[in-house]
């Protein structure tokens, strides 16, 4: 068991702050990365936040890195020299990429996504893949074919997921940054869970080529942070438009930080009343009244709003994220790459084999569920009337932000739980992510600070903003940020 | 919403093409069944003449221009492939 505590270790410095240190030559990228190595053997035994380190390619791309922060190669950007950790579903040119899944059993990809050649780009140092719930399908990093992650705060407890080993690694200074896929709070819900900040951009933002697809029309790639500054310096490097992915938008590209310093008074911000659901506990909720009051106190005009369409996207969320999985999943065959099946009498037989063997418990719940729900008979029913449901909560957001500048909601109605605790019951499972489910529904950018702590856990806080409104979201959060030192805890391992 | 019989889960794993277990058959019914059972409330929203929403960008058909990119190396590809001859990947027999 830990408690929280300030440490202003190396370990524990902000991107920001790191930066500083390279600039005033306290510390070499080179000499951070191999503390960061060191760091990441010594806790991995207890927390299993890495799939695959790679010392050998994070040493060579911090030496290169230290080159540019003297001045003598390209320009440096936020991220040249920092030490990071990409989720194990982004495809990395030749470094093993599993998705967490005995499916892709040795699947060594000919190609980096775009968020990886973007990261290479600005400097940044790769230090491996981390462990997710297999296909980012979870909510507690548990259905991972490489064992649970264990939460910093509490071995005992998860870390949340499905990015549940960038959130730890963050949380337990085992990078200075990760980066993670959101479907419906798969970056959101683990940063609460470990006490640091995530964010989903706006869907079309960042460009998805590369990322291991799960739902389609909902995944988007976000930054898992220290602070909300870091944060808005991971957007800038990793958004853009890419002719590869047909939903990336070409909206314009801007500083993300610009409005980090300009404060909250005299915003509107909403609290949606169906956010506080049934069964949030009651440390969360607390955390949560403290949270509204501090925003009040930097000048916000808080007042509760209503939004009653909240109540039916878990439903519109289960049925669309299962049927898009159940076609993006297809592709997994046992011809190309990955686990095959080489005994089988004919080609049909071989591939669900294949299938049958490689894809754990959870994953084959949601392609059967997404196949059902696209099957002859059922498709109006299911998955033509979640996407119908999909266009009104969408209007009920874009209503509700003519009047509020932004949404603000704990981020779970739950601190981390127990491993083991609800693996066996998945709809229990599904409503860890009832605040943030909508917000993929919707495509909106949101982000998870922290925000209080309960029974010596974290508690997240989430902001949501209307399309596009992703500086706004960081302006509130860095505000919220400024005025508590909730990210400045950090658990004593 | 009526519970999901075997017989039902058996026919959507042949859809989806994945070999299960008959313990797994008979779990993923009542589980399959439990989680639809939470989905009836959908039919309690009007949707009438309400477009179905299938991404949020509102983009529509994207086309790029036709310019030939540098291939991926066909080696780097074809060394995933479980069953591979040369420069072809092997599959098993398609007709029975």
């Amino acid at each position: 068991m830990t408690t929280q505590a300030n440490n202003s270790d190396l370990h524990f410095a902000s991107v920001r702050e790191l930066q500083s240190k390279f600039n005033n030559r306290e510390i070499s990228s080179t000499e951070v990365t191999k503390a960061t190595l060191n760091r990441i053997a010594k806790l991995e035994p207890r927390l299993n936040a890495f799939i695959t380190v790679t010392p050998e390619n994070a040493i060579r791309d911090a030496q290169q890195a230290d080159e540019r922060l003297l001045g003598t190669g390209q320009e440096p950007t936020a991220l040249t020299g920092v030490p990071v950790m990409v989720k194990d579903n982004f495809s990395t040119k030749d470094v093993l990429t599993t998705a967490a899944s005995n499916i892709l059993k040795g699947y060594i990809p000919p190609y980096d996504g775009t968020v990886v050649s973007l990261l290479k780009q600005a400097g940044a140092v790769i230090l491996g893949k981390g462990n997710l719930d297999e296909f980012a399908m979870g909510s507690s990093n548990e259905t991972s074919a490489f064992g649970p992650v264990h939460n910093p705060w509490d071995t005992q407890r998860v870390p949340g997921g499905s990015s549940g080993g960038a959130s730890a690694a963050v949380s337990a200074g085992q990078c200075f940054m990760a980066f993670g896929s959101d479907t419906g709070g798969s970056i959101r819900q683990p940063a609460a869970f470990c006490g640091v900040v995530g964010m989903k951009p706006t869907y079309g933002l960042v460009s998805r080529f590369g990322l291991l697809a799960f739902g389609s029309s909902l995944d988007q790639i976000g930054p898992l942070t220290r602070t909300v500054a870091d944060c808005s310096d991971a957007l800038n490097i990793i958004s853009s438009h890419d002719h590869r992915d047909s939903t990336s938008v070409k909206a314009p590209f801007t500083d993300f930080g610009r409005e980090l310093h300009m404060g909250v008074d005299q915003m509107n911000i909403g609290v949606p009343r169906e956010y506080l659901v049934e069964g949030i506990e009651p440390g969360i909720r607390s955390a949560f009244e403290a949270s509204l009051e501090t925003l009040e106190s930097l000048g916000a005009n808080i007042s509760e709003t209503s939004l009653p369409l909240t109540d039916h996207a878990l439903a519109v969320y289960y049925i669309i994220a299962p049927s898009e999985a159940s076609a993006n999943l297809s592709r997994y065959d046992g011809v190309k790459y990955g686990l095959g099946s080489l005994n089988a009498n004919t080609s049909a037989e071989a591939t669900q084999s294949a299938r049958g063997e490689g894809f754990g418990d959870e994953v084959k719940r949601r392609i059967l569920l997404g196949t059902y729900a696209l099957s002859a008979g059922y498709y109006d029913a299911f998955y033509k009337k979640a996407q119908q449901v999909r266009t009104l909560i969408r209007r009920e957001f874009t209503d509700s932000f003519l009047k509020f500048d932004a949404l603000v909601t704990p981020t779970s109605p739950n601190v981390a739980f127990k491993i083991g605790e609800k693996i066996n019951d998945p709809f229990q499972m599904y409503m860890n992510d009832v605040c943030t489910i909508p917000v993929n529904i919707a495509g909106l950018p949101s982000i998870s600070v922290p925000g209080g702590m309960s029974e010596g856990l974290p508690v997240g806080l989430q902001f949501i903003g209307p399309q596009f409104g992703d500086t706004t979201v960081i302006r509130v959060a860095a505000a919220y940020q400024r005025a508590t030192n909730w990210h400045k805890n950090h658990p004593l391992i | 919403m009526k519970p999901l019989t075997k017989h039902d889960v058996e026919h959507i794993a042949k859809l989806a093409y994945i070999k299960l277990s008959e313990k797994e058959t008979d779990e993923l019914g009542t589980q399959l069944s439990n989680i639809l059972s939470h989905f009836d409330s959908l039919s309690s929203v009007e949707t009438e003449g309400i477009e179905a929403t299938g991404h949020t960008t509102d983009s529509n058909t994207v086309m790029r221009s036709d310019h030939p990119e540098q291939p991926l190396d066909q080696n780097d590809v074809l060394r995933n492939a479980p069953d591979r001859d040369g420069e072809f990947v092997r599959v098993r027999p398609v007709l029975e």
